[in-house]
């Protein structure tokens, strides 16, 4: 098990490889859908500082808004990351992103990205919401509230040990291939049998 | 590995002591003009988004203890349990998608359907508020977010399928169906030359078959299949859901596809996705299967994907009104 935090330095990331189990800390930026688009497509300069040599977590968290204003993490896993692939690999070059958490697995583009920037893909366990949100120690901000609606909002996070798996490391490996490659052909012997 | 204890959730005693529901409350079933369930129905959400049904917590752990020693598998597989626990010892949301939230209501005659969709959704809205369920529901195209889970048009969301009975109980059960594992269900056109699926059982074999091994970990596996064979592509659909709400373990009625859900589980966790997809000995916890009715030109085989977080639980009122939970 390796401890990382963020700022994340290159050299550390390129250590990384697939297989290896982390644990993160420090600050990190949740965006999902709406964010991607929007990071995409308008480019903003106030995220360039907060982005640069962090990570973005792909989640849309069950949030608990107090009296005194402040905000916690009740439940917040991993969502679906495939459906960033039309915009990730274009926010990790342009933001300096060296990490991006998720589920599923992502695409070629991203890949060739993650070698690019120098990042990693880190899988996080789905439907782990609870306990992940037990690592969150800080909300420390959150962007485009009202804009986006909370599950889709940018909120900045202070996390302590967030439990991770490098899946797309940043020479090319991914064990989503590796995976999907031996079942496919497991799933074709299946389908030759009676 | 040492062989994983199977964990205890918190006591049912501290489970009714934080319940929402007044200590005694009964439903005056009897009056069904100032009959309310709003909260016994908020009182059901907070028990299916918290608290893992107990058999799907015995999967879990059978399937943990069949992983190798200090896997990936067996690591995340552990994470899971951990996480279980957390949930329900502080009633926090299993899952932060608490999904797209799926009630079946079954009523004796002289109960207004009308009034119990308007306390259902006064439920979600309060569950909601509570932090219990993530405001889940948005508008289509321009992605905006009303924030209480509530489809203006009262259509789309929460979605409520009413059913009366000849019995003097009701039946409120509800199912927390997550996005990831949606996105993942697949439906069949029977025959289907691209993957060699004719129109009997070896062909639903294969669309079952198949559609895991292209979900690979996306709907968090190890997932359970709801299957519908026959109906139209609705009433498919439809029952390829609700089938998810059988219990694992509890046999199918028709004893030719009870050994056909134990077989095609036990193929389907030869083709190595396993946990989350990253390698493993269990990608599926069960396949549960229903067979319908057809028009003579169609076969459809639908299947629904749900994750390892199976939330749901249902809400009996007896026929003294007296409630009590699965």
């Amino acid at each position: 098990m390796k401890r990382i935090s963020t700022p994340i330095s290159e050299a550390v990331i390129r250590d990384l490889q697939v297989g290896d189990e982390v644990l993160l800390s420090g600050q990190m930026v949740l965006s999902r859908d709406m964010g991607h688009k929007y990071l995409v497509e308008k480019k903003p300069d106030w995220l360039k500082p907060i982005l640069a040599e962090s990570v973005i977590y792909h989640c849309g968290p069950v949030v608990a808004h107090h009296e005194d204003g402040h905000w916690s993490f009740v439940s917040a896993g991993p969502t679906t990351s495939s459906r960033e692939e039309p915009y990730q690999a274009d926010v990790l070059e342009t933001y300096n992103v060296r990490g991006v958490i998720g589920k599923g697995g992502m695409g070629k583009k991203t890949s060739d990205a993650l070698g690019k920037v120098g990042a990693c893909y880190f899988h996080a366990t789905g439907g782990a919401g609870a306990l992940l949100a037990e690592r969150v120690k800080r909300v420390v901000d959150v962007k485009m509230l009202e804009e986006f609606g909370s599950p889709e909002a940018f909120w900045i996070i202070e996390v302590e040990d967030f439990p991770l798996v490098v899946t797309m490391d940043s020479h090319g490996g991914s064990l989503h291939e590796v995976v999907a490659a031996a079942s496919q052909a497991r799933a074709k012997e299946l389908m030759a049998q009676k | 590995m040492p062989a994983c204890p199977m964990p205890e959730l918190t006591p049912m005693a501290t489970v009714e002591a934080k319940s929402v529901l007044p200590k005694g409350w009964t439903a005056d079933l009897h009056h069904p003009k100032t009959l309310d369930l709003t909260l016994a129905v908020t009182e059901l959400l907070r028990r299916s988004t918290s608290r893992m049904p107990q058999d799907i917590l015995e999967a879990l752990v059978t399937a943990r203890n069949s992983e190798d020693e200090g896997s990936r598998a067996g690591n995340t597989l552990d994470t899971m349990l951990e996480n279980i626990k957390l949930a329900d010892d502080r009633v926090a949301a299993l899952c932060q998608d608490t999904g797209t939230v799926i009630f079946w209501v079954r009523h004796p005659f002289g109960i207004s359907q009308r009034r119990l969709k308007d306390q259902i959704r006064a439920a979600v809205r309060e569950a909601t508020s509570r932090s219990w369920l993530r405001p889940n529901c948005v508008a289509s195209l321009s992605g905006k977010n009303p924030g209480n889970n509530m489809d203006p048009f009262g259509e789309g969301h929460p979605v409520i399928h009413f059913e009366e009975w000849e019995h003097p109980e009701v039946e409120v059960a509800v199912m927390q169906k997550g996005g990831g594992c949606e996105n993942v269900g697949a439906q069949y056109r029977l025959p289907d030359v691209a993957i060699g699926a004719g129109r009997d059982l070896a062909g639903v074999r294969k669309c079952v078959i198949d559609a895991v091994t292209k979900a690979q970990g996306q709907g968090c596996a190890p997932g359970i299949l709801g299957v519908a064979i026959g109906g139209d592509r609705v009433t498919g659909y439809e029952k390829s859901k609700e089938v998810i709400m059988r219990k694992l373990g509890t046999p199918n009625p028709d004893p030719k596809l009870d050994a056909f859900e134990r077989k095609l589980t036990e193929e389907l966790n030869t083709l190595g996705i396993g946990p989350m997809g990253y390698g493993g000995k269990t990608t599926a916890l069960g396949v549960l299967v229903t067979e319908m009715f057809r028009h003579p030109a169609s076969f459809f085989v639908s299947i629904s994907y749900m994750c390892w977080s199976s939330r749901r639980n249902v809400l009996r009122l007896d026929a003294a009104g007296k409630p009590s939970f699965i």
